[in-house]
């Protein structure tokens, strides 16, 4: 069964959100990185650059495939990992650690309440399972 | 209703992840593409590729048959020989690509993709009906099972009665594996030393699983379609509805060595003749990428700011830890060097024209 951090918040596209005040750092889930299998390459945004929620800011990608990241919360990337251009592996040796993506500045604090828990996180890999 | 091997039921015993290829349920990977890919190269790698088309041609007329049809010269075949060769269109474009088995001279096996079976053999059919042969489609008297990589043959000697070193590049033989009466082929598609096994389909889980116990201590891994395809780009070796189709020549495809124009009359021969006199207006070319984005499949080639080809095979390049690809290019832009920028997803990125192929395996003389 995949690792769900109690402490996080979570999307049904596997991202998962570390929410500090008006401040949110974003990666993929450790269900995502066993999916995907080993990381080639990680296509991040540049600091500075706005998107809404829901809208792609980058991709990460395995020999055989692409697979877009998706903004958790609407806001301006604060800070970007860029250790994962020389070591794409850390997403999946570590996915919550030194394999976060993105920092972000949240614009619309109600929308943080739109995320789920690691509960529901988990029954949703659970659902998805089954079907 | 897609089909499947008579292997799968092994596959999804060991956990295999299936996915739909040309309308089969085939193995994509095991252990991971990366992991395989580097057995591939390093020790062996065991493919189930049993979803290729095998066609028979039998009688008085089959070598005149084949040498009609193809491109290559199979008049040069002795018993046992093989050859690489292209069955083409009036027009001199690629129906498929396919390894011509002469067994004797009254009997070919041609193996072809999996994805053209049933057209190659319409076609061949078709053109069969003028001279004295049969052309069957035994595709299911077949399971095909490929070992590849430099202990290839340690490990399958083990289960041999033949001695396999005797078996030169291009050529087969009736050998028998743990018993089971097989033909045997000094052929691949990685880039690697290895053999393809053919056997009935009754006997493939008896073959399969002995080579898989037998090559186990030498690192021998089951691999799936995903590190199929990483090796044999390394080695850029072409795929079919990718680097070359019905649009394409051999020759565009880089392909003229196997195509003999003076050999005799073949289907698409005189299209061929008047390409090679007239000088191709574009080829494919070998290409790797300035940094660490991968070109895919189908993306854009950018050159002063103006499309002017398409990826036809691009990956990550798992042994040789580069990204690689082919594209066709107009003929003056396809000189080994030539810097351009491939769009992907809408950033363009740089890549450099390289020779190919990109991997090619150290041969030894012991």
């Amino acid at each position: 069964m995949a690792n769900t951090p109690e402490e996080l918040s979570y999307t049904k596209d596997h991202e998962w959100v570390r929410v500090k005040g008006d401040s949110a750092t974003v990666g993929i889930t450790d269900h995502a990185q066993n999916q995907l299998g080993d990381v080639v390459y990680v296509e991040l945004p540049k600091v500075g650059e706005k998107f809404e929620s829901g809208e792609p800011f980058g991709s990460v990608e395995s020999v055989k495939a692409v697979s877009e990241i998706y903004m958790p919360l609407g806001g301006e990337i604060t800070e970007v990992n860029t250790a994962l251009a020389d070591s794409p592996e850390l997403v999946n040796e570590d996915p919550y650690g030194k394999g976060w993506m993105i920092e972000l500045k949240i614009a619309v604090a109600s929308e943080v309440d739109g995320l789920l828990s690691a509960a529901e996180y988990e029954d949703y890999l659970k659902e998805e399972a089954s079907e | 209703m897609l089909k499947r091997t008579p292997l799968y039921e092994s596959h999804a015993a060991i956990g295999a992840k299936i996915v739909d290829f040309a309308g089969w349920e085939m193995p994509v990977q095991y252990s991971g593409p990366i992991p395989e890919h580097m057995a591939v190269r390093e020790a062996a790698g065991l493919f189930d590729v049993s979803h290729m088309g095998e066609i028979e041609i039998i009688g008085a007329n089959a070598l005149e048959l084949v040498e009609r049809l193809t491109t290559n010269d199979v008049s040069k075949l002795a018993d046992n020989q093989v050859q690489y060769s292209i069955l083409t269109n009036e027009q001199g474009g690629v129906i498929d690509d396919l390894l011509v088995y002469r067994i004797n001279a009254e009997y070919f096996l041609l193996v072809v993709n999996a994805a053209n079976t049933d057209k190659d053999f319409a076609w061949i059919k078709q053109h069969a009906a003028a001279f004295n042969v049969e052309a069957a489609d035994v595709s299911a008297a077949y399971a095909l099972i490929a070992l590849q990589g430099p202990k290839a043959e340690r490990i399958l000697q083990e289960l041999s009665d033949h001695m396999l070193d005797r078996i030169p590049y291009y050529w087969s033989q009736k050998v028998k594996v743990d018993g089971v009466e097989c033909r045997v082929s000094r052929t691949g598609y990685t880039g690697e030393d290895g053999f393809e096994i053919f056997c009935d389909p009754a006997s493939a889980r008896h073959v399969w699983n002995r080579l898989l116990v037998t090559g186990h201590d030498k690192g021998l891994l089951p691999c799936g379609l995903a590190a199929r395809n990483t090796a044999r780009l390394e080695a850029a070796l072409r795929l079919w509805g990718n680097d070359m189709d019905e649009t394409t020549t051999p020759l565009e495809a880089g392909l003229g060595w196997v195509v003999k124009l003076s050999k005799g009359e073949f289907t698409g021969r005189a299209a061929l003749d008047r390409q090679k006199r007239e000088g191709l207006a574009r080829k494919i070319i070998g290409f790797e990428m300035e940094d660490r984005a991968p070109a895919r499949d189908g993306y854009a080639v950018i050159i002063d700011g103006a499309e002017v080809g398409k990826v036809s095979s691009g990956s990550p390049a798992p042994y040789l830890k580069k990204n690689i690809g082919l594209a066709y290019l107009p003929i003056e832009h396809a000189a080994i060097g030539t810097p351009f920028h491939i769009n992907i997803r809408g950033r363009e990125v740089a890549a450099r024209i390289v020779e190919i192929p990109f991997y090619k395996r150290q041969k030894k003389f012991d």
